[in-house]
Formats: structure tokens, C-alpha cells, sequence
């Protein structure tokens, strides 16, 4: 591998003249790294479509740096060691300059160590608990100050909840959001006892019990209102049972993190109206920027499919990495990480989205209410949020700060002026 | 003794000489060596796939030797992963705390040490404090007990449990089942302390061996499955030949006719459910610090009923078979998964493995278990009768 | 309140305020709240709408309401749009006359109130909907009503209670203003009788306005003032008051020296570090918590730091001041009659949630035991391991999705569905039984592997042909909502329908099984199959049909449990695990005992959840415990077959 570097080097040096087009070595490659089997294939196999679509269009316009972009396609098939596996494929074996992929957070605690050991550069472009920071991964996710914060406080000013069920599968993500959630709402002066917290398998079906005890917390006399972080294919017979029990988003609005379009064509939409989501980006977002991206979506893949945000951030990430590449003048990981900070790049939903030296973007959050249709109607929207990779709302984790750019460090302890470690907590 | 045990079992040695000869050309072969014809994520695939052959002898024993159809026992597999990445985590977090602790103007005391190292591992989580479990993490004599001696006495009360009330046949199997099924459950709470459904992650770097870069432990590791693999393997030929082995084989033949000899036959099925609980197990110790990460889902009943499925399509009641077969279908999986199999145009449909490789898997044991119900190592026999 | 006084003005202005464009321009006055309106900022507008006594202001809110007000970019004028077949229509807001039709979205900005919002201008409309003719404008003003209650209100409501001509509206009007009067009720005697009312109340809705009324704050004081209603006196380190939040909040409220936690010190320690030692403590020493307290106290002695709060100090602070928890409401009958009420309803809400528990528990018993009855047929009836069970329920969804996307009609759809997913499943269990088991009766084992490899292969295709994203089964109209016996107990009605399907399928089988010259010839078969032959019956042909039903009625079962919770490729491996366990512990061989299995293990899975209700996983993780046990000790099952049909 060295000698190919080298040797890249001295064929890059010699034909410097050439012009910026000789810095990489045709073609570009880049890996995709989503399951395209196994449960999270729901999820992945749009994203990896995604990429495809949007390498596609990359190369029409003329590839990067002189080349065309050749993706690599690789499956993890939902395996979490698999990932590991094969992040390490693709960054020996195919050499790839940079990897699009994962979705879980478990699968991005495997890959972690292998892409910090062999410094590969991962976009990781789903919302997630925060809490981490790698010099080798760039978030174009949510932190949960970017969705969870937000909400919450658009359920407290808004609506005027006052008692709070925090329902999720059991697993890091709803677990560490929750856990910033309830110490966040605590700090705004709600009652421990107004915060019921329940955790159910993922999958699971059985509702019945879970949606009375939330329909009884309104017993107390307080306005009830349910944070949701439920995962995939659960929410379906979440959905259902509080259909049944007849309750409405005016009297018990239930705001999720993880339902977006996709989950919804699950569902027949018709008993929710009303009820909430918050993310970065919907499909119902009205600029002539998303108008485009829907339709080259609908044309890639068919007219019965939607977009949904993590689309919206690989979107974003691709084309921030392209250019960052293309001021860096090669694909080279450190090249293209110095270049990344402070890119920016036009939202799908408006405003611009940029790179922050924490690794995050800084994104406007939007709140969607559910339609009949299974879109969202767009009724808030906040002017972009920096991603924060380390909560403020958690006293471990209030002190610790990532600043990739200024002080090379994902885990420095402002209290003490030290950097905690620089590889990633895994 | 030894001189004619290998005689009486010429295939134990001539497994032992292949086992040897494979490890020495992937060794000289491989990236960490400097020839780099064999990558080392494929190193990796190669030293897990051994640790797959060791877990799939011991199915093998209790299986087609002694006839109970254990569906669980990726559970004691698991179990060993988890008992050695405990230690992993510690250790590799108390170098990094203490490293960072190291710099702090006062020294720290060994509560603060602790507190930093739970906030570190457990963080990702969303909590901060040790559970109870994690009691001998930071000593890895005890976690490698830990790895022989939890699936051994786990096997060892639930087989007895199971035997005595004479739990047979086809219930046997779903109760090994319901095992394997309560502990991914219980893995999975973020309650257990194991930290959930994300399990035990970066367990590739080994504490001690952070100047070796992953090319080199990879191989470290790849020996260090091939020795267990030809230990096991040389262990139950030894079990299985011999009186005890005829034993073993009765009791799958005719459970009843053994006892009425006079065989205490739950002392024999217990023995050789806990030997192989504890094989797995360390099977298990070794496979994950090679695949980096285990979490709850390793241990989810689907992997087990796998196992079995490789034991069959090897051939049962053959060591060698099960060894075969888990090489056979684990390596052909990630060929299939990954990309390595070229897609099948049929001018109306295209056939892309990694949509169409499990229908081909699923189609296949139909096929084996209907017309090869001796598997692949069944082949090996017709060979010999041709060769006669 | 202002609305109500400005609303009466207002009605009796109503002749000569019409006049155009009036309201247009009291909307331009107010255009930034209206456009982005707040639940915060919106009140004083709705009260200037309100008061305006405008007649075209009702419509105007309920429009605003719908989200069907507009802001017509080429003028900048609010309009009320209604969107049809020609796109985007706009109507005058004081005429309703149509302006423009047919335009763009660009042209004309949708003004989205969010929920609260809505809820704002729900509660001003109440008083115009409260009488109006419509019976879905007055239950909406009694829904808005009832969410926010509104003490003005209370008047308008009791006018209206007499002319109401809908019983059920009737009461409900009675319900809400006994209510209002219990909480906002002039004397306290009006109030005191309100709230003896609500001792029988069960709602939701009744129990929130006596938790109201009993609300309480924490207060520290010396000495208690006059007139304090407490509700009881708190001992720092006893119930709910931990001794250091206690302590926190004399520090927080009455200027107490804070406490020194091990952060402090350590930060304090740092401060003070005077050369390689702190306190006279060296530095390198400083590792252990007792170093650091001595150097600590060394540091207090100096006077460099605050002295450390210990035990004996936080026992006089707490001997000093009083912890108490005091009504918000001020007269003590009032509370004493709330009391007195929310412990009677208390104890019928107990009763009746472990009535809700328990009818929970039976249906997801219900649901396990329709999962599980084809098995119990095919396992439990011939001893076959079918581990593609799971697969065929999955076949049942799907079939039930297909031809829901060809018949539109959901009920209808449901009529063809059943029978048509029986038709399919039947066809897949008996090519299954006559491919492939057939060859492997004698090696029950070696079914388990050959069924595993055809549900794996199963799964996949349903991946291949319909995608991983789970699919919609909508359950018709009559089936949604929820049966209703009291304010606490109820259920779904899609449930009471699986309830009823496993009970039709627990009495079609015991029917076939022992009525029938089938079920006669099915129980010979599987005990004795030469004897069976020798007698005239084709054990083939048995085989064949029994498989077949079990096979059937997993895909039925399939179309019910689509109906209730998701189909996706993967719902049958959901089922498998769960379902073996069932038959198992009822006692393989008979339906009675799956019932049985199913009712246990329903009914413990419920049980536990109920003990522990913030964690479902762990009631799972206890009931596959506590089936393994329960089989260690009774490994035939609940209904044990005896004799010679037990097998041995």
C-alpha cells in the first residue's frame, strides 16, 4: 500500500503541471456501506440507492477532479462485525477515498476502530445520541440537539406539555436521548414524577398496556405529551393501538425521532393526523432545490418512492465532500478533512448547511405534523442549529468539547484543559 | 498411548497435517508477513472461520454423537465473548484514563480512576457507574475463567436440570432454544450492564499489543484459533474413541437400551453437553477479539439453528464434517454477500446474490437434509469405498 | 374573561358592525401574529377578534383552525382557500365569494397554526360553537372546552345545557360544567357538592380536575404562616425527601453554606496549591480521598476555603426549619372533600385497571394462541416441526395486503382475504408436507433443519417480491376504535375480533378433532399409522389434509395479526420462537393445552409487565425463565397426555 502511495505521489508530482486533474488517481472510488439485507435493509438500501443516484450525477457533471467516481457497493448485511469487516475491505482491499454508510449506532461503534486505524474518512448521515466524536467520521446527522432538544421545547412553549412519556426501543440511541431528555426537562423545571420513561423491544407489537398508562398519566390534571423514540416497524402497532384508543394529537401529541416518510408508507395515515415528527429535512418542503432532488429521486428510482432526511444528508455530505476534495485538490482523507471545515452547502429545506470543526453541521430543525397523505405539513421551522457532539445537559458530558479544527482534539475536558483521549469511545 | 490413538484415528492426524499446513501457508501469505497475497480483513475472516470449525466440532459431538440437538449453544459462544471483551474494555480504557489522568495536576485517586473508566464505557450508553457484573473485569486471569467456567456451569445446571426431568428429542431442542433466546433478551436490556443492544465494540485493539499494528495480531490471533481448533479437535477424538465414545453413540442410537445396561445415561449426556458449553465458549473468546465487536443479536437463536445447519450440510457423526461444513458455508456466504459472486442476467430478471443467496441457502438444506443426509464429508466416505 | 364580556357586546352589536372589509383589515393589523402565530403571542389577538364582534369572525377562526387561510402573495390580503380538483381556490374572508381559483402554491402562502395555536382558537370559539345547530361544532366546543378548562366559560355552558337536544352532548355539557363549578364554583359549598360529584368519576378528564384541585408545593419555612393548607409535613431522609436534596434546598432558597462534594475539593485543592504540597500535604499523596479531606481541613483551618458541611450540621439545619407540603388551594374543606373523592375513585380505578390488565393479558393470550393453533395441529397433533410456521402467517399477511391493494373496499376485502389466505397457505403446507416432510417423518429432527431452510428461503423471497419496508393492512372502519366499558377498562375492537377468531378456531378444531370422521381418522393416524392403514384409512391422504389445515390456519392467523400490528417479511420469525413454547407448554397432542399454554403465557408476560411497566423486554427476558423452569418440572406440559397416545 505504501509503495502504491508513493508511487501515486511521484505520478502525481510529475504531472503537477498538468494541471489539478492528475492529483487523484482514476478513478475515484467511493464505498457504500449499507446493509442490502437483514432487518435494517428497510432503512439502507435507500440510502445506498441514494449514493448511487447521486455518484451518478456526479459523473454526468464531469466526476471529480478530472475523474469519474466509481462506487463500491459492499453489504453488511445487518451484521454489526460484518461492518467492521468490511469497512476494512473496502479501505485495503478496494482502497476506497471515503465511505458513505451506516445507519445504527451500533454499526458505527464496530466500523469505528477500523476507520480510525487505517485514518479512512466515513459520512455518517443518520440522527444519533451524540456523545462521540471521531477525527475520522463526519456527522451529517442530527445530535440530539439538533432534533430532541428542539422538540422538547416546542412541546413545552408550544403546546404547553407539562407531563412527559418517554417511550423508545430499548436500545443506545432512545436510551441516551432520554437520558439527556429527562435531565434537560428536569432543568426546566418538570417534576421527576412527570417524566414516565418505558422501553420496549424492538419489533415489538403488543401496545395495548403501554398506550393506557400513557392515556392515564392525564390523570394528574397536566397537559400529557409523548416523546417518541420508538424504532422501524414497532411504531406500526404503536400507531395502530393509539388509533384505536381514540386518541387524538390534540389531546396526547406524540412527537417522533424516528418516523419519517418511509416509516409512515407503512401505515394508513388517516388516524394521525396531527401527530408529530422532528426532523432536518421533509420531503414536504417547498424549494425549488428539494423540487429537484425529488424528482431526480422519483426518475432514479421510481415514482412511488420518497425521500426522507437521511437522504437529505448524504446529499448534503456528498457534495460538501466533493468540494472539499476539489479545493484540497486530491481525495486524500487529511487533505479533505482540513478542506471540510467550513463548507458549506445549500439545505434542501432552505438555509445553508455548514461544516463545523466538531465534525457536525449546523442544520435548521423542522417539526412536521403526520397527514392524511403520509407526508408532513411543515409547521416549525428554526434557523440552523450547530450540531453539539457532547451535551450540555449531562454533567459528564457538559464539561467535554470537540474542536477537531483548533485543538485536534474530539474529547477535550474544558475543566481540566486536557484532551480525554483521540481516538473515539467505542 | 498417544503414538496409537493417532493410528487407530488416522483421520485425526491427517485433519492435524492439513490444520498445520493451512495455517503455515496463510501465515506465509499474509499481509502481516510482508507478502500480502491474503489481505488482513480476509486474515481475520480466515482465523473466525476457525473458531466457527471449533464451535461446530463441539455441535457436532453433542449432535451427531450423542444425539441431542442443542440450539443453543452460540449462547456459551457467546459467553466467551463477552467474559474476554469485559476485560478488552477495562483494560483498554484504564490506558486511555490513565493516560489522560496522568497530566491532571493532582493525582488521581483510584475512585476517581473508576468513575472515569465507567464514564468512558458506559457513557455511550447513558450511564456512568460499574454494575455488579463487571465485578473481575479488570483482571484478565478472572475473565478467562470466567470464559470456561460460566458456560460450564451454566450447561452444567441447565443439562441437569433438563436430563433429570428426562426432556428429550425435539423439546430438548426448543428449550436449548428458549436459552439461547432468554440470554439475548437479557443482553439486550441496558439494565444487564452489558451495555445493550451495542454490545462490547473495539475489541480488536488488545491491551499490550498497541505498538503492533492489525496485520500482525491478526495473525497472532489466526494461531492462536488454529491451535484451539486442532486442540479440540484432538480433545473429542479422544472422548469419542475408546469405551466412553461407544457410550456416547448408544445413547444417541437407543437412549433407553443404554440405561437398561445399567449406563447412568444423564451423566454421559451432561458430560458431554458442559465439555462442549465450555468449547464453545472458548471458541467464542477467540472469535470476537478477531471480529471486533459482539453484541446481543450474536447470541439471538437464528446463529444457533445456523450451527446445526452447518454440521448438517458437513456431515454429521464426522468430525471432520462439521469442520468442513462451517468453513464450507461461512466462507461461501461472505462470497455471496460480498459481491464476489457475479449476478445472473436472465434477459427478464436479474439474479443478484445478495437478494438471492439465503433462498439458495435455505433451498440447499432442503436438498441435503432430503438426498446427502450425510453431508459433505459423506462424500469423503464414497471416495474411500471407491478407492477400496 | 375579556372574550366573553367583549362576545356578549358583540352580539348585541351584530347589526350595524357588517360592514366590508373590516375584518381584513383588523387581520392586516395583527398580519405578523396571524402568519406566525405562537401559543404565547396569539391570545391577545384572538381576543381582539373576538372583540371586534365582527359576525365573519367564527368562520374566520375555524378556517384558521383548518389551516385553509391563505396569504395571496399579489396583494398581501388573507383568503380562505379550499383546495379541489381545479388546485387551490381562494374565497373573500368576509364574503366567501370565490376571488381566484386554480393557482399555484407559490402564489398564495398556507398560514399553519401549530397544535397549540389551534387549541387557543379552539377555546375562542367555544363560546360561538357551545349553541350553534351543528352537533360537530358543539362536540368540538366541548372538546375544546374540556381540554382547557376556562372558569368564563362556565356561564355560557350552563345557558346552554337546557336547549341541548342531544342526550349524550347533554351530559357531557353537565359533566364538564360540574367540573368547571368543582374547580372554579363561587362558594364552597357549590364546590364541595361538584366535588362529591366526581367521587365516582372515572375519566381521565374528572380524575386530572381533582389532581388539580389537590395540587401541591413543597415549601421550607421556620414557621409556618397563617392560613397554610398543609397537606403533610415532610422528615428530611424519610419518603420522598432525600436528605441532601432537603439540604439543597435550604442552600437554594435561605442562603445556607453550601455542600463540599469530592469535585469541590479536588478544585479547591488545585487552587490552593502552594509549591509540591497543598495544606501541607504533598501533592504526590493527594490519590486517596482522606489525603485530600485532611489537606482540605487543613485549607479551613486557614481559612482559605468554606468549612465542609457534615452530617451533624445538615441535622441542625434541619432541626431549624420545617419541610412541608402545602395546598395551592387554600380551604382546607375543599381539599378534604377532594381528598375523600380521589381515594374513592382511587380504588375503583385500581379495580378496574387490573380489570384492563387482565383483559390485556387474555388478549395477547388470544393473539398467542391463534399464532400458535396451526402449530398445535402440525406439532402438537402429528409431531411435525414445522419451523416454517412463522413464514406461513407471514404468506397470510401478505396475501391479506394483495388483496387489499386489488379489492379497495376493506371490508370487502377482508371477506375475500381470509378465506383466500387459508387457500394459500393450505396449497403451501401441502406442497411442503408432500415435497419434503414426507421423506423425514421417521427423522423429526431433520424436519426442524429442512423447514428452517425453507423459512429462511420463504423470508427472503417476501423480501425480494414486496420489499423490506413494511406493508400497509388496514383494518376496516368497523373495527377501528375501541369497545369502551368504562373510562378504564377498554379494548380495541381489532383485538376482540383476534379474541373471537381463536375462539372460533379453538371450536372449529375440538369440532374436527373429535366430532368428525376426520378428526377420527387424524387421531389413528398419528397413533398408530399401520394399524390406521390396516383399518381402511390412507394415512397419506390424512396427513396431507391435517398438515394442510394447520397450514391454513397459520395463514388466517396471519391476516389478523397484519391487521393488528405490521406485515413484513420478518413477523413470522416474531411468532416462531413464541408459538413452539406455547404448544410446548400446554402439552403437545392437544388443543386444551395450547389454550392453556397460551393463557399462561399471556397472562405471566402480562403480570410482570404490570409489576415493572417501564421495561417490556424484561418481562419478556422472565417469561422464557420461567417457561424453561416450567418445563424442567413438567416437561409433558399443563395437559399431559397419558397412556398410549402420550407416546412413550
Amino acid at each position: 500500500m505504501t509503495r502504491l502511495t508513493k508511487l501515486m505521489a511521484t505520478t502525481a508530482a510529475s504531472m503537477l503541471v498538468a494541471g489539478a486533474a492528475a492529483a487523484a488517481d482514476c478513478p475515484v472510488k467511493v464505498g457504500v456501506l449499507h446493509s442490502l439485507s437483514g432487518t435494517m435493509a428497510i432503512s439502507e438500501t435507500t440510502l445506498k440507492d441514494t449514493m448511487l443516484m447521486l455518484i451518478d450525477q456526479q459523473n454526468k457533471a464531469g466526476g471529480i477532479l478530472g475523474c469519474q467516481i466509481e462506487p463500491v457497493v459492499v453489504d453488511p448485511a445487518s451484521d454489526w462485525p460484518l461492518f467492521a469487516e468490511k469497512a476494512r475491505e473496502l479501505l485495503t482491499v478496494h482502497e476506497v477515498d471515503v465511505i458513505f454508510g451506516n445507519w445504527t449506532s451500533v454499526s458505527r461503534k464496530s466500523v469505528l476502530p477500523v476507520i480510525e486505524e487505517l485514518n479512512g474518512l466515513l459520512f455518517y448521515p443518520v440522527q444519533y445520541e451524540g456523545e462521540e466524536s471521531s477525527k475520522n467520521v463526519f456527522y451529517t446527522g442530527a445530535a440530539p440537539n439538533q432534533q430532541a432538544i428542539p422538540a422538547v421545547d416546542y412541546f413545552l412553549e408550544e403546546l404547553g406539555i407539562e407531563r412527559f412519556a418517554l417511550l423508545g426501543t430499548d436500545y443506545v440511541y432512545p436510551r441516551t436521548t432520554n437520558n439527556i431528555l429527562e435531565q434537560y426537562l428536569q432543568d426546566k423545571g418538570i417534576a421527576s414524577e412527570d417524566i414516565f420513561v418505558n422501553y420496549t423491544p424492538f419489533g415489538h407489537s403488543d401496545w395495548a398496556t403501554i398506550v393506557s398508562d400513557v392515556v392515564a398519566l392525564g390523570e394528574g390534571g397536566k397537559q400529557v405529551g409523548v416523546i417518541s423514540t420508538i424504532n422501524g416497524d414497532a411504531n406500526i402497532g404503536f400507531y395502530k393501538e393509539l388509533a384505536a384508543a381514540g386518541v387524538s394529537a390534540d389531546d396526547l401529541p406524540v412527537v417522533a425521532f424516528s418516523v419519517g416518510e418511509e416509516e409512515l408508507s407503512g401505515l394508513d395515515t388517516a388516524n394521525l393526523v396531527g401527530h408529530l415528527a422532528a426532523w432536518n429535512y421533509f420531503q414536504s418542503a417547498e424549494t425549488d432545490a428539494n423540487a429537484e432532488f425529488i424528482d431526480a429521486w422519483k426518475e432514479f428510482a421510481g415514482a412511488e418512492r420518497v425521500t426522507n432526511d437521511p437522504m437529505e444528508a448524504h446529499y448534503i455530505g456528498f457534495n460538501m465532500w466533493v468540494n472539499a476534495a476539489t479545493a484540497a485538490g486530491s481525495t486524500d482523507v487529511d487533505a479533505v478533512r482540513t478542506a471540510m471545515y467550513g463548507q458549506e452547502f445549500p439545505n434542501l429545506t432552505g438555509g445553508t448547511a455548514v461544516m463545523l470543526p466538531n465534525h457536525h453541521l449546523a442544520k435548521p430543525v423542522l417539526i412536521g405534523e403526520i397527514q392524511a397523505d403520509g407526508q408532513f405539513d411543515i409547521i416549525s421551522q428554526t434557523t440552523e442549529v450547530p450540531g453539539d457532539a457532547w451535551t450540555d445537559f449531562l454533567p459528564e458530558s457538559a464539561v467535554l468539547k470537540s474542536d477537531w479544527k483548533e485543538l485536534g482534539c474530539g474529547m477535550y475536558n474544558t475543566e481540566t484543559k486536557t484532551c480525554v483521549q483521540l481516538t473515539s469511545n467505542y | 498411548m498417544q503414538r496409537s490413538f493417532l493410528a487407530q484415528n488416522p483421520s485425526v492426524m491427517w485433519f492435524l497435517a492439513a490444520l498445520g499446513l493451512f495455517t503455515v501457508v496463510v501465515t506465509l501469505l499474509a499481509e502481516g508477513t510482508g507478502s500480502s497475497v491474503i489481505s488482513t480483513s480476509f486474515v481475520k475472516t480466515l482465523g473466525k472461520v476457525l473458531c466457527l470449525c471449533l464451535i461446530a466440532i463441539a455441535m457436532d459431538v453433542v449432535w451427531g454423537y450423542c444425539g441431542i440437538l442443542s440450539l443453543g449453544h452460540f449462547a456459551f459462544f457467546g459467553i466467551g465473548g463477552y467474559s474476554v471483551g469485559m476485560w478488552l474494555m477495562y483494560a483498554r480504557t484504564e490506558a486511555i484514563v490513565e493516560t489522560s489522568m496522568a497530566s491532571s495536576v493532582i493525582p488521581p485517586t483510584p475512585g476517581e480512576v473508576q468513575d472515569a473508566i465507567a464514564a468512558q464505557i458506559f457513557g455511550v450508553v447513558g450511564a456512568s457507574e460499574f454494575p455488579a457484573i463487571w465485578m473481575f473485569s479488570h483482571s484478565l486471569v478472572l475473565q478467562l475463567l470466567m470464559v470456561v467456567l460460566v458456560p460450564g456451569v451454566l450447561a452444567l445446571v441447565f443439562g441437569w436440570l433438563a436430563f433429570r426431568s428426562r426432556v428429550t428429542g425435539v423439546y430438548l431442542s426448543i428449550l436449548t432454544q428458549a436459552m439461547t433466546l432468554a440470554l439475548s433478551l437479557y443482553l439486550l436490556q441496558n439494565d444487564s450492564g452489558l451495555r445493550g443492544n451495542n454490545g462490547l465494540s473495539g475489541l480488536q485493539n488488545i491491551p499490550g499489543f498497541d505498538h503492533l499494528p492489525q496485520s500482525t495480531v491478526s495473525i497472532v490471533f489466526f494461531w492462536a484459533s488454529a491451535v484451539a481448533l486442532g486442540a479440540g479437535y484432538l480433545l473429542f477424538a479422544r472422548v469419542l474413541s475408546g469405551k466412553m465414545g461407544s457410550v456416547i453413540r448408544a445413547v444417541r442410537d437407543d437412549e433407553v437400551r443404554v440405561r437398561f445396561l445399567g449406563y447412568h445415561v444423564e451423566s454421559y449426556k451432561l458430560f458431554v453437553f458442559t465439555l462442549t458449553a465450555i468449547v464453545a465458549g472458548i471458541a467464542g473468546a477467540l472469535y470476537y477479539p478477531q471480529a471486533g465487536i459482539i453484541n446481543p443479536t450474536e447470541v439471538a437463536p437464528i446463529a444457533s439453528i445456523y450451527l446445526a445447519v452447518w454440521v448438517a450440510i458437513g456431515g454429521r457423526g464426522r468430525l471432520y464434517g462439521s469442520v468442513i461444513g462451517a468453513a464450507f458455508v461461512s466462507l461461501l456466504a461472505s462470497w455471496f454477500t460480498g459481491g464476489g459472486a457475479p449476478n445472473i442476467n436472465l434477459g427478464f430478471y436479474t439474479i443478484q446474490w445478495t437478494e438471492w443467496w439465503l433462498v439458495l441457502l435455505g433451498a440447499s438444506f432442503v436438498a441435503v437434509t432430503l438426498f446427502f443426509p450425510g453431508g459433505i464429508g459423506s462424500l469423503f466416505d464414497r471416495l474411500k469405498g471407491e478407492a477400496k | 374573561m375579556l372574550r366573553i364580556f367583549s362576545l356578549v357586546i358583540a352580539l348585541a352589536w351584530l347589526p350595524f358592525a357588517v360592514s366590508a372589509q373590516e375584518l381584513q383589515t383588523l387581520l392586516q393589523s395583527h398580519r405578523d401574529v396571524i402568519i406566525k402565530p405562537s401559543r404565547k403571542s396569539v391570545g391577545p389577538v384572538l381576543d381582539t377578534l373576538v372583540a371586534s364582534g365582527l359576525p365573519t369572525v367564527p368562520g374566520f377562526l375555524e378556517a384558521w383552525q383548518d389551516k385553509s387561510i391563505y396569504l395571496r402573495a399579489e396583494d398581501d390580503l388573507f383568503y380562505v382557500g379550499t383546495t379541489g380538483g381545479a388546485g387551490l381556490v381562494l374565497l373573500d374572508v368576509e364574503t366567501g365569494a370565490e376571488v381566484v381559483a386554480g393557482i399555484g402554491k407559490k402564489d398564495a402562502k398556507q398560514i399553519k397554526p401549530n397544535g397549540g395555536v389551534r387549541r387557543e382558537i379552539g377555546s375562542a370559539l367555544v363560546a360561538f360553537q357551545l349553541s350553534d345547530p351543528d352537533i360537530a361544532r358543539r362536540t368540538q366546543a366541548l372538546d375544546a372546552l374540556a381540554r382547557a378548562l376556562d372558569p368564563a366559560q362556565l356561564g355560557p355552558l350552563v345557558a346552554s345545557i337546557d336547549g341541548e337536544p342531544d342526550a349524550a352532548l347533554k351530559a357531557r355539557k353537565q359533566k364538564l360544567a360540574n367540573y368547571l363549578q368543582a374547580r372554579f364554583g363561587e362558594t364552597p359549598t357549590i364546590r364541595v357538592a361538584a366535588i362529591q360529584n366526581l367521587s365516582s368519576d372515572l375519566s381521565v378528564e374528572g380524575r386530572a380536575v381533582l389532581s388539580q384541585i389537590l395540587e401541591t408545593t413543597t415549601l421550607v419555612a421556620q414557621e409556618l404562616p397563617d392560613g397554610t393548607n398543609v397537606a403533610s409535613i415532610l422528615t428530611p431522609g424519610e419518603g420522598g425527601l432525600a436528605r441532601d436534596v432537603a439540604y439543597q434546598m435550604l442552600v437554594d432558597d435561605h442562603d445556607l453554606p453550601a455542600r463540599v462534594g469530592p469535585a469541590d475539593i479536588r478544585r479547591a485543592l488545585e487552587a490552593n496549591l502552594d509549591g509540591g504540597t497543598v495544606g501541607g500535604v504533598p501533592v504526590a499523596q493527594l490519590d486517596s480521598d482522606d489525603m485530600r479531606l485532611r489537606a482540605y481541613d487543613a485549607l479551613v483551618t486557614e481559612g482559605a476555603v468554606p468549612a465542609r458541611v457534615d452530617a451533624e450540621a445538615m441535622d441542625a439545619a434541619f432541626a431549624d426549619w420545617g419541610f412541608y407540603t402545602v395546598y395551592v388551594e387554600s380551604d382546607p374543606t375543599i381539599t378534604e372533600a377532594a381528598e375523600t373523592a380521589q381515594a374513592s375513585v382511587k380504588t375503583r380505578v385500581g379495580l378496574s385497571q387490573t380489570a384492563d390488565i387482565g383483559m390485556d393479558a387474555i388478549s395477547l393470550a388470544s393473539i398467542y394462541f391463534l399464532a400458535a393453533i396451526g402449530l398445535a395441529v402440525t406439532f402438537g397433533v402429528m409431531g411435525v416441526i414445522n419451523m416454517a410456521h412463522g413464514e406461513f402467517i407471514m404468506m397470510g399477511a401478505y396475501t391479506g395486503y394483495v388483496v387489499q391493494q386489488i379489492v379497495p373496499d376493506y371490508t370487502l376485502s377482508l371477506i375475500v382475504a381470509l378465506p383466500l389466505a387459508f387457500a394459500v397457505t393450505f396449497g403451501a403446507g401441502v406442497a411442503m408436507e408432500r415435497l419434503v416432510i414426507r421423506w423425514l417423518y421417521h427423522r423429526p429432527l431433520e424436519t426442524l433443519l429442512a423447514t428452517f431452510g425453507i423459512s429462511i428461503a420463504l423470508q427472503q423471497l417476501a423480501k425480494n417480491i414486496f420489499g423490506t419496508q413494511a406493508r400497509p393492512l388496514t383494518s376496516p372502519g368497523w373495527l377501528d376504535g375501541a369497545w369502551v366499558i368504562n373510562d378504564v377498562i377498554q379494548i380495541s375492537y381489532i383485538r376482540i375480533a383476534i379474541f373471537v377468531l381463536a375462539l372460533a378456531f379453538l371450536c372449529l378444531l375440538l369440532f374436527i378433532l373429535k366430532r368428525t370422521r376426520l378428526g377420527l381418522e387424524v387421531r389413528a393416524v398419528t397413533q398408530n399409522p399401520r394399524m390406521a392403514a390396516s383399518m381402511g384409512i390412507n394415512p397419506e391422504k390424512i396427513k396431507i389434509l391435517t398438515f394442510g389445515l394447520g397450514s391454513g390456519i397459520a395463514g388466517i392467523a396471519g391476516v389478523a395479526i397484519g391487521l393488528y400490528a405490521k406485515v413484513t417479511s420478518e413477523m413470522g420469525a416474531d411468532y416462531i420462537v413464541q408459538s413452539f413454547m406455547t404448544v410446548v407448554v400446554g402439552g403437545v397432542g392437544n388443543v386444551w393445552g395450547t389454550l392453556a399454554g397460551a393463557t399462561m403465557i399471556g397472562g405471566f408476560q402480562k403480570g410482570v409487565e404490570w409489576l415493572n411497566p417501564s421495561n417490556t423486554l424484561a418481562a419478556q427476558t422472565y417469561m422464557i425463565l420461567f417457561i424453561i423452569l416450567f418445563i424442567q418440572f413438567r416437561p409433558k406440559g399443563i395437559v399431559a397426555l397419558k397412556g398410549r397416545a402420550a407416546g412413550d
